[in-house]
């Protein structure tokens, strides 16, 4: 980190003018209107269509595979299987162990074996059943707890005598199990997560075209450009610069296209193959195959508090149910112990996590990766243990909160801290204190808290470089491009950026235009995970801003003969403070800039500070700030169906400043919806034969505006010290209560605990049998 | 995206047209209505037809007509149509409420009340892409022989998913249909089989044309209950129709009550209905009744593992959604839904 990095959080002119307004998104009237471009808008001359052939099998050796009737039918160019790209890859470089297509065995059903492209679709499916595989089939494990029992049969084989183990990490801070020896009060129970996916509207999609020049272009929706370039270079064997990397606009991601995915590669090579541009539409089941959801956990949990409620020490045993890839599973099995120790103080805290592959769609990051089935666990627990004590669930928060500019247990700094605020602000617009405990019987409230990152230190591959940059080039028409290489996955980072710009050079929107996510035309970023790029993209924006601002301001300053602190940017225009009749266009600003220093432009970066503990893993789940959220949520049980009705939550999330506040509640209200759809409706499973139970959007049931409560955003501005004018993240943090808070609402309703998710309402029912037997 | 198969489209412009190409091309042919169901299901390779006929251009039957025998309803009335018609809602309530909560609003619009009356039955083992039932060995509902639901059952048991077939069946409603033979008409509780793999007894190439209601008597209380999962868009879980008349002295004179997806065939519950008559809506009798023909109701309704939910829980929840259904319609509170 150096000082480019730290720009404070106070309005650059004094007073926000662009920051903090209900501003439109700016490319919103083209998503709205249907002109926006998304990658299967992409048509190109001579495209051709490619589909992929999947396993039937869970698991199971490939012994042959024959092309040839595929090869020979009319219309089709290009048949691939993984022998033509036999180079593994993994978005986190130490557990490379996915190919593009199948090499010598599937571990799912599900799973790529082979591509064809052809003149249609139809031609395409057509080729794809005349291909022959010749499959042995092999005992699979859709349990973690089978995977673990028979590690000689190995889903993924290693002679380093871990059997299906995909990542096991054990960390302890101070003496656990002293400190729960010595403790008032200790709750020890198991809870669990079944799986979930992203459902992201728009399916996977890449398109690729290749130059005469051999310069190779792929179109994906993806919101990571940069990890796919350089997977795409390595698979390809290609060089880099030869490759370039473009997203559209994008239907939704969620984490769900995170990785590098088989249908990125296969355009990309089946069009370098046939000499055609190539183009790869999956189906939502396809989509239900590619996965990369919330894994499943099995969670034991064992907390102990003093007489008043005081956590003295939490301990976990976490098992993670990985399905057939890695994917980002080295830094799942890390998140799902490293962000716990938030915003409540625990003195000792140890975890100890498991991931195991089993045969199933590969589990991956989603929106609150790692985070949200631990935060669930150990929410639920902290209610269980207030009920012991017969203190109010806020109460209990309260007195347990971390405090700002503090340390955590495992070492992470924590800056600003709203927690207290979050809490304060759920209280009163629920009306807790005079509703909480005089609810009728089946109506109910419930609290619940969370930490999240704004932003990873860790890079996913180790490098010194900035994690973000930036480039503004000026017109002289009075236009600023803003050059980035961070993903708008529909979030509104292009927004976001167009806003830090005209805040910073006293700009109109309108006057601003963003090119993102393009690796020929945009400074690298590392994309739109770990909710990373306001706080990242941010800074990078003011960085560059305020090098170009110092110029204009200059050349105005030097042109007018005022000294520089008269010289005012504001609306698009360029006065002199202490004559305001002065004014002219900012245009003309750019202009006098423009012969005083060439040709204008910026460049601006941002890095995170040295952080974390220092002990293996210490840097993982280490962010630059991090976010804070409660909600309360209120329910009625009814006993008879079991039906949950979740009427109404209150989200109060500390996103440091909110740049956009309509954006900012949008993530907020999103982020609740889909952790109350994982709650009561959403379950990513496979049968017993490793099928998926329902791979469409009737069957994977996500919940339709009227199973949707009221949802009442309350914004926090804790205003952080190195977020771009105090921001944090507002994408994933605020989902994380969702869960625990419906599940300790139903509590405080019927007297159930529901330690394991989904709330079905035949598990409801069981649970109503069970307290009043 | 899921491709169609290939298929040679034609869309007759009269009743008499469209006769003509159902006779000509027999069971290559298959017709479309809305095609909110038909079409996925080509996608999913569940039907191979070489012909497709679309109802869409002709003109005449798409009215609703409100007359002295009753009401008729043209077949491509679509289902938002027949939700929204003030006749319907006051004289035949049972059947607005039902096509009111057939999947989502954009899908009412498109879909109609013919098409769901001719629906094609449902089971998660068979509402699958190509790919999926490859994976599985298939069923014998398409392109197997087993049956995943009842292991080693010889009878098809994929489930009647229709909202609108118990409530036309509890209004006694009668279907004109065109077919080989000319015109014919089918009391629609006798339109339905116990085979899932088509439970009509009409033959596929017939075309249903109209739904004629007779007049309900005057007080007539009727509802419509559906277990779903969501609010909206889902096929029922299971649905229960009920449509009873009081007496001028307030006594229950005649009931009917219909169930759909348990079975391929959706039912009518005759026994229970019986224990209705003669008490009272609004004294405690009725009350009493409603409870016992609950419990009847789950002797007779037994889910099965044929379509996506807990059938356990879909099997407790037939006397709840009973009870709840024969209130709503003493009370005029209508459709149940949860």
């Amino acid at each position: 980190m150096s000082a480019r990095d730290i720009h404070g959080p106070e309005a650059p002119w004094g007073e926000f003018v662009v920051v903090g307004k209900r501003n439109r998104k700016v490319d919103g009237m083209a998503m709205g209107t249907g002109a926006a471009v998304y990658a299967d808008d992409i048509l190109l001359p001579g495209m051709l269509h490619a589909k992929t052939l999947r396993s039937p099998h869970p698991h199971a050796k490939i012994l042959s595979i024959d092309t040839s009737a595929a090869e020979a039918l009319s219309g089709v160019h290009a048949v691939l299987t993984g022998k033509d790209l036999p180079t593994p890859y993994g978005v986190i470089p130490w557990t490379p162990d996915e190919h593009a297509l199948a090499l010598e065995k599937v571990r799912f059903l599900g799973d790529e074996v082979a591509a064809v492209a052809a003149v249609d679709e139809d031609t395409a499916n057509e080729a794809l059943t005349l291909i022959q595989v010749e499959y042995e089939i092999l005992p699979f494990f859709l349990e973690p707890e089978e995977a673990l029992a028979n590690p000689e049969i190995m889903i993924h084989e290693n002679d380093r005598g871990k059997g299906n183990v995909s990542k096991h990490v054990m960390l302890e801070f101070g003496s656990v199990d002293q400190a729960l020896a010595d403790a008032a009060c200790v709750v020890e129970e198991d809870y669990s997560f079944h799986g979930t996916t992203h459902a992201a509207i728009e399916p996977h999609c890449a398109v690729a075209s290749c130059s005469a020049d051999g310069l190779l272009t792929l179109w994906s929706s993806t919101q990571i450009t940069h990890y796919v370039h350089r997977a795409l270079a390595a698979v390809l064997a290609l060089d880099p610069a030869h490759i370039r990397v473009i997203q559209p606009f994008l239907g939704g991601a969620f984490g769900g296209k995170s990785d590098p995915f088989s249908l990125e590669f296969c355009v990309a090579a089946l069009s370098r193959k046939t000499g055609r541009p190539v183009k790869m539409l999956w189906t939502r089941e396809e989509v239900f195959y590619a996965h990369r959801g919330r894994h499943p956990m099995r969670m034991h949990y064992r907390s102990g508090t003093d007489r008043d409620g005081k956590l003295l020490g939490v301990d976990a045993k976490i098992l993670i149910d990985g399905g057939a890839y890695s994917s980002f599973g080295l830094v799942t099995t890390y998140y799902a112990g490293q962000l716990l120790t938030g915003p409540y103080d625990f003195p000792t805290y140890r975890f100890d996590s498991t991931r195991v592959f089993t045969n199933k769609p590969p589990c991956g990051p989603k929106r609150g990766h790692g985070s949200v089935q631990p935060r669930f666990a150990f929410e639920v627990q902290l209610d269980e243990l207030a009920e012991k004590l017969e203190l109010d669930p806020i109460e209990i928060r309260r007195r347990n909160f971390q405090g700002e500019q503090t340390e955590t247990v495992n070492g992470q700094r924590i800056t600003s801290n709203g927690f207290m605020e979050c809490l304060d602000a759920v209280e009163k617009a629920s009306d807790w204190k005079n509703r909480y405990g005089q609810l009728e019987f089946g109506h109910g409230l419930g609290v619940a808290g969370s930490m999240y990152i704004s932003g990873t230190n860790y890079p996913v591959y180790p490098n010194d470089m900035p994690q973000a940059g930036i480039q503004l080039k000026v017109d002289r028409s009075g236009l600023v491009t803003v050059f980035t290489g961070g993903n708008d996955i529909g979030q509104g980072s292009n927004t976001m950026t167009a806003t830090v710009v005209a805040e910073e050079l006293g700009l109109e929107l309108s006057s601003i235009r963003v090119i993102a996510a393009d690796t020929d035309l945009c400074p690298v970023d590392l994309g739109a995970y770990s909710s990373r790029v306001t706080f990242m993209v941010g800074n990078a924006c003011i960085d560059a801003a305020r090098k170009l601002r110092r110029q204009i301001v200059q050349a105005v300053a030097e042109s007018w003969e005022v000294k520089e602190s008269r010289v005012r940017m504001m609306a698009g225009k360029v006065f002199d403070l202490e004559d305001p009749k002065r004014s002219i266009p900012v245009r003309e600003a750019f202009q006098i800039a423009e012969i005083k220093y060439d040709t204008l432009g910026a460049t601006g970066s941002y890095n995170t500070p040295t952080l974390g503990g220092d002990y293996r893993g210490g840097t993982i789940g280490t962010a630059p700030a991090y976010s804070f959220t409660a909600h309360v949520a209120e329910v009625r049980v009814d006993t008879e169906t079991g039906r949950i009705l979740c009427e109404k939550v209150w989200i109060a999330h500390d996103c440091g400043r909110a740049l956009n506040p309509t954006l900012v509640e949008g993530q907020m209200e999103g982020s609740a919806y889909m952790g109350l759809a994982e709650a009561l409706l959403e379950d990513h499973n496979v049968d017993e034969r490793g099928l998926h139970t329902g791979p469409s959007l009737l069957d994977y049931r996500i919940p339709t505006s009227v199973d949707t409560p009221e949802l009442e955003a309350l914004i926090i501005e804790s205003v952080d010290p190195e977020g771009p004018y105090g921001a944090k993240e507002a994408g994933e943090g605020p989902l994380h209560p969702a869960l625990p808070a419906l599940a300790n609402a139903i509590h405080n309703a019927v007297g159930i605990r529901i330690r394991h998710l989904p709330f079905t309402p035949g598990k409801v029912l069981a649970a109503l049998e069970e307290i009043s037997c | 995206m899921l491709r169609l198969p290939k298929f040679q489209l034609l869309q007759p412009r009269t009743l008499e047209e469209a006769g003509a190409m159902m006779q000509e091309h027999g069971s290559k042919a298959l017709l479309l209505a809305g095609g909110t169901d038909l079409l996925p299901n080509m996608k999913h390779g569940l039907f191979e037809p070489e012909v497709v006929v679309a109802l869409g251009n002709i003109s005449d039957l798409g009215e609703i007509g409100v007359h002295s025998e009753g009401i008729s309803i043209g077949a491509m009335t679509s289902l938002s149509a027949v939700a929204a018609h003030p006749e319907l809602r006051s004289h035949a309530p049972v059947l607005a409420q039902a096509a009111g909560t057939v999947s989502g609003p954009q899908l009412r619009n498109q879909g109609t009340l013919g098409g769901n009356i001719m629906l094609d039955t449902r089971c998660k083992w068979y509402n699958q892409t190509y790919f999926w039932r490859q994976a599985l060995g298939y069923c014998m509902k398409k392109d197997g022989t087993e049956c995943h639901v009842v292991k080693g059952g010889s009878r098809c048991v994929a489930a009647a998913s229709n909202d609108t077939a118990p409530a036309l069946m509890v209004l006694n409603a009668q279907l004109n249909f065109l077919t080989q033979n000319g015109a014919e008409t089918i009391p629609i509780r006798e339109l339905y089989k116990a085979d899932g793999i088509w439970n009509k007894k009409v033959s596929p190439t017939a075309i249903l044309t109209e739904v004629h209601i007779p007049p309900s008597p005057p007080h007539a209380h009727m509802a419509y209950g559906k277990l779903r999962e969501r609010g909206s868009i889902d096929f029922p879980l299971l649905g229960l129709a009920a449509n009873f008349t009081v007496d001028s002295a307030g006594a229950i004179a005649t009931a009917d009550l219909a169930t759909v997806a348990l079975q391929a065939r959706p039912s009518l519950l005759n026994k229970a209905e019986n224990v209705l008559l003669g008490t009272h809506p609004g004294q405690e009798d009725f009350t009493l009744a409603c409870q016992e023909v609950a419990q009847l109701a789950s002797k007779q309704c037994r889910p099965l593992a044929n379509i996506p939910g807990d059938e356990h829980w879909r099997q407790r929840m037939v006397p709840i959604l009973v009870r709840r259904t024969l209130q709503a319609a003493a009370d005029s509170t209508g459709p149940v839904s949860f």
